[in-house]
């Protein structure tokens, strides 16, 4: 298992686009530090020959028929947009 | 004060509004007055719409006057936790990310429990996101617990077991990822269901950790919560986790089935940090049960130990891949004045999430990055293939297990200011979530200060009906679910 040492909390907060503060980065190591030693157990477990378990019943291939269906109207699927014009959504400029 | 309106049960309540002896809109009146006179010190609800619930109870009564009564719920107020959607009102998460969101659709539970003819009453309190166990990680202020102003009701559906404790509800929903709705219903002193993986659909309930997320009833009764199951279970097309399995009428169903039970007894939730009141009172519930003929039997569920870790790796990591939508885009909160898009994401996710979320993003992260994955959450899928194999073996000999429901009664609140302290609490009732079981937390006692103790009952996958005949065999043989908090 990885030590807890490993944690790089500024390549971690990059990867989760979250602008932590310095004192949220020094908090965020230190009690993640501790947990993460506690997960340190599970290395442990002999787990040879064992499947993952992703879902405890495991539904595979749900299909849809292939109809059409009403969806929501724009105006109320925009409704809760923090800045739309026109029907659309408005964001920084992406592309120079 | 058990004899008032607002501390009646479902099943008691529909009998007078179908015998005419009640109507909806005087028992949302009579809800509505009690939130009035006690949600100041409970703090339960998030938003309530006291003109919306009393058009819904019109309509109830019109309907019933009509001869269309749609069954037990119709015109009962039943409280939602404010992860689930209803069209048009609020629904935040208890968090700053969503504070004016407004729904602009049902989750499948409420469309269900509009069929089934509720009055939908409030939104309520929760950790943030359903990140916790004591309901302090909200950004509207904690909820107090209605046994004891000074506590933590438990959490993350802390709202939802406190409302129907202090009487503002007759029954609530809330969501169950590692014991949101078992150890508050056991820290408030009501009935908590947390059905099997895929019976309820989520379609419409903000999702934490998806492959361990189910909705579930808090209720006064084991009977109400069998009427209040009946009405949310079933396959959903609209969510794909859904399982296809026979719904029975689980009310009609549980009064055919009794006992005498054969129940296990895992050892391994029976050592250190067991409150000694806590534990002294499931004791007496596995006494009972013997004195009904069960056959009591001890089992062992050796990966037990491994729950919490295995927990908080799959947890976070489910969260912070769900979590990823919150991005100041399409919804939710947007920093003001940033420089570009990137900026935009990081600054409006710091600003909407409140710590705990913060902190389980930043472990879901780093658990599924590169070079890490196989040695945290790959591991951590197959650990939890040995949990699940654990329950299914002890099922080779009994019909369910029996545990307690959380180490301890309700804490102080500000208590456990330790992010693993906290997550300790829900050392019983993770393993549950981790396997898929259905299981139910019933009132079993008090510690001598007056807080509620809480019996938890594991059943088998999709064998709600027998889950709840053996709770409601040890609720028949005891008052504790009759007692009320004075507020």
């Amino acid at each position: 298992m990885a030590a807890s040492s490993e944690l790089n909390i500024d390549h971690v907060a990059r990867l989760a686009r979250l602008a932590l503060s310095p004192q949220e980065k020094a908090e965020y190591s230190r009690q993640l530090g501790d947990v993460l030693h506690h997960i340190g157990q599970l290395g442990k477990v002999d787990v040879n020959g064992v499947e993952p378990t992703a879902h405890a019943y495991p539904v595979v291939n749900v299909w849809d028929e292939d109809v059409p269906r009403a969806g929501l109207p724009v105006d109320v699927a925009l409704q809760n947009a923090p800045r739309q014009r026109q029907h659309m959504i408005a964001v920084p400029k992406v592309v120079e | 004060m058990a004899s008032a309106l607002h501390y009646q049960t479902i099943a008691g309540l529909s009998a007078q509004l179908a015998a005419g002896r009640l109507s909806s809109v005087e028992l949302t009146r009579a809800v509505l007055a009690r939130t009035e006179a006690v949600e100041g010190r409970i703090r339960a609800f998030n938003s309530r719409d006291e003109a919306d619930a009393l058009k819904q109870a019109a309509d109830s009564d019109a309907r019933r006057a009509a001869g269309r009564s749609r069954g037990p719920l119709e015109g009962i107020p039943v409280g939602l936790k404010d992860v689930i959607a209803v069209t048009d009102q609020p629904l935040t998460a208890s968090s700053k990310m969503l504070a004016n969101f407004i729904s602009p659709y049902d989750a499948t539970v409420t469309a269900k429990l509009k069929q089934a003819g509720a009055v939908l009453w409030g939104r309520l309190n929760l950790d943030e996101f359903a990140m916790g166990s004591s309901t302090e990680n909200s950004a509207f202020g904690p909820t107090r617990n209605p046994w004891d102003l000074t506590r933590v009701p438990g959490g993350s559906s802390g709202g939802s077991a406190a409302a129907l404790a202090a009487g503002t509800a007759l029954a609530t929903l809330g969501s169950d990822t590692g014991g949101s709705i078992r150890q508050p219903a056991a820290l408030c002193g009501v009935v908590g269901l947390k059905p099997s993986y895929g019976l309820v659909s989520r379609y419409g309930l903000i999702a934490f950790a998806s492959s361990l997320d189910q909705i579930g009833p808090f209720t006064r009764t084991v009977e109400d919560a069998a009427i209040m199951l009946g009405a949310i279970a079933g396959h959903d097309p609209l969510d794909s986790t859904s399982y296809r399995t026979d719904v029975p009428d689980y009310r009609t169903a549980l009064a055919g089935k009794r006992g005498p039970w054969r129940i296990g007894i895992p050892k391994e939730y029976f050592g250190e940090g067991l409150d000694p009141e806590v534990g002294a009172a499931v004791e007496k519930a596995i006494a009972f049960y013997r004195s009904q003929n069960c056959e009591i039997k001890e089992v062992s569920l050796p990966h037990t130990q491994y729950c919490l870790d295995t927990y908080y790796i799959i947890a976070t990591a489910e969260a912070s891949s769900n979590l990823a939508r919150f991005d100041g885009i399409r919804y939710g909160h947007r920093a003001a004045d940033v420089t570009d898009v990137e900026d935009l994401y990081s600054r409006s996710r710091a600003e909407g999430f409140g710590a705990e979320v913060k902190r389980r993003i930043i472990l879901g992260t780093y658990v599924l990055s590169s070079g890490y994955y196989d040695a945290y959450y790959l591991r951590a899928q197959k650990v939890r293939t040995l949990i699940r194999q654990d329950f299914l073996n002890a099922y080779q000999e009994v019909d369910a297990l029996l545990t307690p429901t959380s180490p301890v009664p309700a804490f102080k609140l500000g208590e456990k200011s330790d992010p693993l302290a906290m997550y300790l609490c829900d050392i019983y009732t993770i393993g549950v979530n981790l396997a898929g079981l259905p299981a139910v937390s019933v009132p079993c006692g008090f510690t001598t200060g007056g807080l509620p103790i809480g019996l938890q009952l594991i059943g088998q996958p999709f064998r709600e009906t027998e889950l709840l005949a053996i709770a409601r065999d040890y609720e028949q043989g005891h008052d504790w679910h009759t007692r009320v908090p004075s507020l």
